[in-house]
């Protein structure tokens, strides 16, 4: 990867600056305020975030992404409610949020569906939940289902369903409630590679067309980069942001961009800060030691 | 294919044989006993009692006692005594039981004030229904309150847990003193026998319900309320139901030390009679009854569970 000449991932294009410049007029949906989370074990008390500060601006797309232990999902729970915080504020529209809602929908890696619900059903559930009478819940269920293109599938049970089909279906039931903020706690993660790819391009979709801020969890460096205004880096032990990259990848996004100079240089930068060059001494337990236990046949001298 | 493949269901025909064999083993190993006169066999039925004189026909007496009296008889020179080898009388032959199972359906009771066989189960019937359904609707509800909320968990758990030690037949002599000697006491035992068990089962179920599932609800605007309503009880009702179905073999269980309390009843009162006057056959025949009747609810349950939980099946 050193051998390649990349630009300064920081170097934005005039048309890039101009968005950047317009998204941080817009007006403010969700503020994390010195945001902390301090978890007691028997022995002693760790600090799973600390001091985590950040802006997400309406209809914005913000990934976030860090190494195991970094507190990703700690974050995303307690901007959902499901979780409180040892210190500090999460702030939606100004109002500060204290436990789990509706105008924050969430979209689980478990997909989450209710097993004896059908799809339609599914779909309805918030709705109902919200007052709607059954006949309306069920006209905007199927509005939904149109939209993910699962009409023939409006009946089915979700262990029917495929693993992208059922992400598919939670969104939609997120989305159902006219959250103000899509919260995803990396949704694509247990899908392959192909299924992960259209449902990247559906969300990236989805969000254009619709008044929907996202923030969203992923481990895959492609994923975030393609899919995210900015990038929220955590460092972990403590979790705490390292960076907030500003992605220079010209939006509307497709395919063709991952090889493009600006989503390199951003992919690479932020590869750096998560797995540091420079190995240090502690890591050392994480390495094999082959060595020792390697007993060689030399037919085959080297693999190599 | 190998008949002991780990963890891999056998072939459909294999499968529906062994099934078969399940039943049919026990049955030839009884019938073997019973039929095959150099198994077993401890005993000698008398059909010529010759010169002894307390022999009778139709008297059973251990081999031993016979061999004696044969060697006597034979030395004497006396007319000698006749028999052929039998089983103790409380192991009646599958034959035997068989025509008991039809004939004690069509005997009159001995006496007037005595009840016919199937009034007999009647009653059985009647004593696990309502200790069953009594013991579910005040155990399941607690469960589920248990299983849900922590507060719950700690105000019943502790107290059902000890309480579920004490075994139900010991409230025998207090249910009779507070309950009368009818069908109350009985009903009584068979609740004490389930609902203890129930809340800390059903409490179990529910906390396995995938917490992923609340939390997924929380996020979609729903009260504790629809929470419990909407998917912690529609969640939970597959596994609650074989829950139950397991519990009701429990209360079964219990049936035949709840009928002894106080005047003795339905089927118990038919085998403890029967066995008074030795009629093993119609004993055997009671006790599968019980088996098949047990055996019978279970199946129409669990056949009744696959219509009632569609979302279970996968049809791709």
């Amino acid at each position: 990867m050193t051998d390649l000449e990349l630009p300064d991932y920081r170097h934005q294009s005039d048309t890039v600056r101009d968005r950047f410049e317009r998204l941080k007029q817009r007006p403010v949906t969700m503020e994390v305020k010195n945001l902390t989370k301090e978890f007691s074990t028997r022995t002693g008390s760790v600090t799973a975030l600390k001091d985590i500060n950040l802006t997400i601006h309406k209809r914005e797309f913000v990934c976030v992404i860090g190494p195991s232990g970094c507190g990703k999902s700690t974050l995303i729970r307690i901007l959902a409610g499901l979780e409180s915080a040892t210190s500090g504020q999460v702030l939606l529209n100004g109002k500060e949020v204290t436990k789990p809602g509706p105008e924050r929908g969430m979209v689980f890696q478990g997909y989450t569906l209710f097993p004896w619900l059908t799809v339609k059903e599914n779909i309805m559930f918030g709705l109902i939940e919200s007052g709607q009478d059954r006949g309306s819940a069920e006209a905007d269920a199927r509005q939904w289902i149109d939209l993910i293109g699962l009409a023939r599938f409006e009946n089915h049970y979700p262990n029917q369903l495929s693993g992208g089909m059922k992400q598919r279906v939670a969104i939609a039931r997120a989305l159902a409630n006219q959250p103000k903020i899509l919260l995803m706690d990396e949704p694509f993660g247990a899908l392959d590679a192909q299924t992960r790819a259209k449902m990247q391009a559906y969300l990236m979709e989805i969000w254009k067309n619709i008044d929907i801020t996202i923030f969203f969890i992923t481990h895959d460096l492609d994923e975030a980069v393609y899919l995210a205004d900015r990038i929220l880096v955590l460092k972990a032990h403590p979790g705490e942001v390292q960076e907030i990259v500003e992605v220079p990848v010209p939006q509307p996004r497709h395919p063709g961009q991952f090889l493009s100079p600006e989503f390199l240089a951003t992919k690479r930068h932020i590869e750096q800060l998560i797995h540091p060059p420079a190995a240090h001494g502690d890591d050392d337990d994480d390495k094999l030691n082959m060595v020792r236990m390697v007993n060689v046949n030399d037919d085959v001298g080297s693999v190599f | 294919m190998s008949l002991f493949a780990v963890n891999k269901p056998l072939p459909p025909r294999t499968r529906s044989l062994v099934t078969v064999l399940s039943f049919v083993l026990p049955l030839v190993i009884w019938s073997l006993v019973s039929y095959v006169p150099f198994i077993w066999h401890p005993q000698t039925l008398i059909s010529e009692p010759g010169s002894v004189s307390y022999f009778k026909a139709d008297m059973l007496i251990d081999n031993a006692i016979f061999e004696t009296e044969l060697a006597k008889a034979r030395d004497a020179g006396t007319a000698l005594p006749q028999g052929s080898p039998a089983n103790p009388g409380y192991l009646p032959a599958p034959h035997e039981v068989v025509t008991a199972l039809y004939t004690a359906f069509t005997t009159e009771p001995t006496r007037s004030s005595e009840k016919w066989l199937h009034e007999s189960l009647w009653s059985s019937i009647e004593v696990i229904f309502w200790g069953f359904v009594l013991s579910s609707i005040i155990g399941i509800p607690l469960g589920i309150m248990a299983g849900t909320f922590d507060f719950f968990s700690r105000l019943f758990e502790p107290f059902i847990e000890f309480f579920r030690y004490l075994p139900a037949p010991a409230f025998g002599a207090l249910a009779v003193a507070i309950l009368g000697i009818y069908q109350a006491p009985k009903i009584a035992i068979i609740f004490i026998g389930t609902f203890f068990q129930q809340v800390l089962v059903v409490a179990n179920t529910t906390r396995k319900l995938d917490p992923a599932l609340l939390e997924a609800g929380q996020t979609l605007g729903a009260s504790n309320r629809s929470l419990i309503f909407r998917i912690v009880i529609p969640g939970i009702l597959p596994d609650l139901y074989r829950d139950t179905r397991i519990l009701l073999g429990w209360a079964w269980t219990y049936l035949i030390v709840a009928e002894l309390i106080g005047t003795s009843s339905g089927i118990t009162w038919f085998i403890t009679q029967q066995a008074r006057y030795k009629n093993f056959d119609n004993v055997f025949a009671a006790i599968i009854i019980i088996g098949i009747l047990g055996l019978t609810i279970d199946l129409l349950l669990a056949w009744l569970g696959r219509r009632l939980f569609p979302w279970q099946r996968v049809n791709h």
